[in-house]
């Protein structure tokens, strides 16, 4: 049986964490996708006008939110449990009547819940920058969660990894925002000359990227039924992860 | 004969090797009993901190049983962990929080439905209602104890555990917590505390234990064990030299020191009866005209007690 009061606390606690550093969390994801559209909109988008029918501007735009999606939410989550074991505040936790289902739900939904209304502040801020519509707008919007969901559990089991701030930092650094950057972003996978084009696809940021591509414009490097899978299947390891820490009370009990 | 009641906690056979092969617990068996307050004693890494991680869930345990309330806790964790409150040994919480929305975390995250009223409650019986809006950084050490100490109690718990509460807290608090326990004892909260004072357990506890190396050496009444184990002590300085321990005196737990200057009594029980003995040893000296210039006595304490176990069972170690 689910505590749902605990999740609820729990939940409620992590948001209040944010509103307290609103600003930094906000206005610095804002600014770094301004630059990129001035940078690769104006600058870049002057020479590339289309891709695939698609205005360069807003070709970018879902590759762009999803790389705020991925960074925003694993550096979220993995401090939201990181920051008790470092204060000590674990304790309560642990002693807490809550178990797996109420953790994941209090602190990957609180890092969800964060990341979804970055996702609107930023497509908001690229209607400055660009035009652009979404074609499939509820399944945008599932997407970004399920995205959002995803990464804030691998962030969840990060925190839980880390034994030190670089250790927090070093993947989202280290392999996050270099796939993504590498993942279609700001080009399609055909302008790649071969055999780049192979290799690109064994980049699994590649598929998300698409996959939020294919609900904005209705078209995509790869099939959106792939995508999708493979959201869903990372999805199951990252629960999965979680349940073995759990269980096993790896680096949270003694 | 009045029936046993069933013990809020019962541990059995508990063990706990860490990793690396430390054997922080070995094979604790303990029986608390609901309404008591029990005080755990024990030296620096005897393992108390650990006992009580074993029951409140930051220590996977090697080996063993802990029933909490008749109910497994391996298998009744999520309704047991309701029930029971933690104060732990070490400060840790988000510093950068206020002290009241802190305290309704805590009883939001024990599964117990927001009550603004039990908060202000808990918050003026420690004394800190008027800091109740203050981030917790800025309070002071102690306050911030106490902060930790509202935090366990806000969801009302039956059992609580205070890892050395008065640890680092001056004189004056530390009487007022010991109103605090005294007062939660009233209200029927079963206490165990560990502490390193012994005055403190002296003080509060009905039932003390001592750990030593991870192992229960005697668990007692606090008063049976002050009987057992407590002794009087008295020194009589003497006005001129005794050859030999006069006649009188045989009968009495009475020493005569190599000078023949002291005389030295060791004896009763921690009930009085050292005291009046030593007043009869005074008598009996004065009676057949032995001088005595000073009078030294003392009662030993449960530190003593406790000194002298920890150091028996070393030897026997
Ligand atoms: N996480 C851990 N890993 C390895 N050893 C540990 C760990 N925690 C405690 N120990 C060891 O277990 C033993 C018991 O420690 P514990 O903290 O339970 O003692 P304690 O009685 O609470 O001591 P103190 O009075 O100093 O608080 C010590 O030798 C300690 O070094
Ligand atoms: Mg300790």
């Amino acid at each position: 049986m689910i505590n749902w009061r605990s999740t609820l606390a729990i939940y409620r606690n992590e948001l209040s964490r944010f509103r307290r550093t609103v600003f930094g969390s906000i206005v610095s994801p804002v600014l770094t996708t301004s630059l990129y559209f001035i940078v690769f909109g104006a600058a870049i988008g002057g020479r590339i006008n289309e891709v695939g029918g698609v205005d360069y501007g807003a070709f970018i735009v879902p590759g762009l939110l999803m790389l705020t999606l991925l960074s925003e939410s694993t550096s979220n989550a993995s401090f939201g449990i990181y920051m008790p074991k470092f204060t000590g505040a674990i304790y309560e936790l642990l002693s807490a009547p809550v178990g797996v289902a109420e953790t994941l739900l209090g602190f990957v939904g609180a890092a969800a819940t964060k990341s979804l209304i970055l996702a609107a502040i930023i497509l908001t801020t690229a209607m400055l920058f660009v035009d652009y519509t979404i074609a499939h707008p509820l399944f945008a919007l599932v997407y970004i969660m399920l995205v959002a969901a995803s990464f804030s559990l691998l962030g969840f089991i990060l925190g839980v990894w880390a034994e030190g701030f670089e250790k927090l930092q070093m993947v989202p650094l280290l392999i996050l925002t270099p796939l993504t950057f590498l993942g279609g972003t700001f080009y399609s996978i055909d302008m790649l000359p071969s055999p780049w084009d192979k290799i690109a696809l064994a980049n699994p940021i590649v598929y998300l990227v698409n996959g939020l591509r294919w609900t904005f414009y209705g078209q995509s490097d790869v099939s959106i039924g792939v995508s999708l899978g493979l959201t869903l299947a990372f999805l199951a390891i990252c629960v999965a992860v979680i349940a073995v820490i759990f269980r096993t009370g790896w680096r949270l009990r003694s | 004969m009045e029936p046993i009641p069933q013990p809020i906690l019962d541990i059995r056979g508990l063990t706990k090797v860490y990793p690396g092969g430390l054997k922080a617990l070995d094979s604790v068996d303990l029986e608390i009993r609901k309404g008591e307050i029990f005080a755990l004693l024990g030296p620096n890494g005897a393992g108390k901190t650990t006992l009580i991680g074993a029951v409140c869930g930051m220590v996977r345990v090697s080996s063993g049983t802990i029933n909490a309330f008749g109910e497994d806790l391996a298998r009744h964790w999520r309704s047991a962990r309701q029930r029971i409150g933690l104060v732990p040994q070490e400060l840790g919480f988000d510093m950068f929080d206020t002290v009241e929305r802190q305290v309704g975390y805590s009883r939001g995250l024990f599964g117990r439905a927001p009550d603004a009223n039990r908060i202000e409650e808990v918050l003026r019986s420690l004394s800190l209602w008027d800091k109740r809006g203050e981030e917790i950084r800025k309070l002071s050490g102690g306050m911030k104890r106490r902060v930790l100490i509202a935090k366990a109690l806000a969801h009302d718990p039956e059992l609580l555990f205070l890892d050395e509460p008065t640890a680092g807290v001056d004189v004056e608090l530390r009487r007022d917590m010991w109103r605090q326990i005294g007062a939660l004892r009233e209200q029927g909260v079963t206490v165990i505390l560990t502490t390193h004072y012994l005055e403190e357990a002296e003080e509060m506890a009905d039932r003390v234990g001592v750990i030593d190396k991870g192992r229960v050496l005697l668990v007692d009444e606090k008063d049976a064990m002050m009987r057992r184990l407590g002794r009087t002590e008295a020194h009589f300085a003497l006005a001129a030299q005794l050859p030999e321990l006069p006649a009188v005196l045989r009968d009495y737990p009475v020493t005569l020191s190599d000078d023949g200057r002291t005389l030295c009594y060791r004896g009763g029980d921690g009930t009085g009866k050292g005291k009046a003995e030593v007043a009869a040893v005074a008598t009996a000296l004065v009676q057949s005209g032995i001088v005595f210039t000073a009078l030294d006595q003392k009662e030993s304490s449960l530190e003593d007690i406790f000194v002298d176990l920890v150091e028996r069972q070393g030897l026997a170690a």
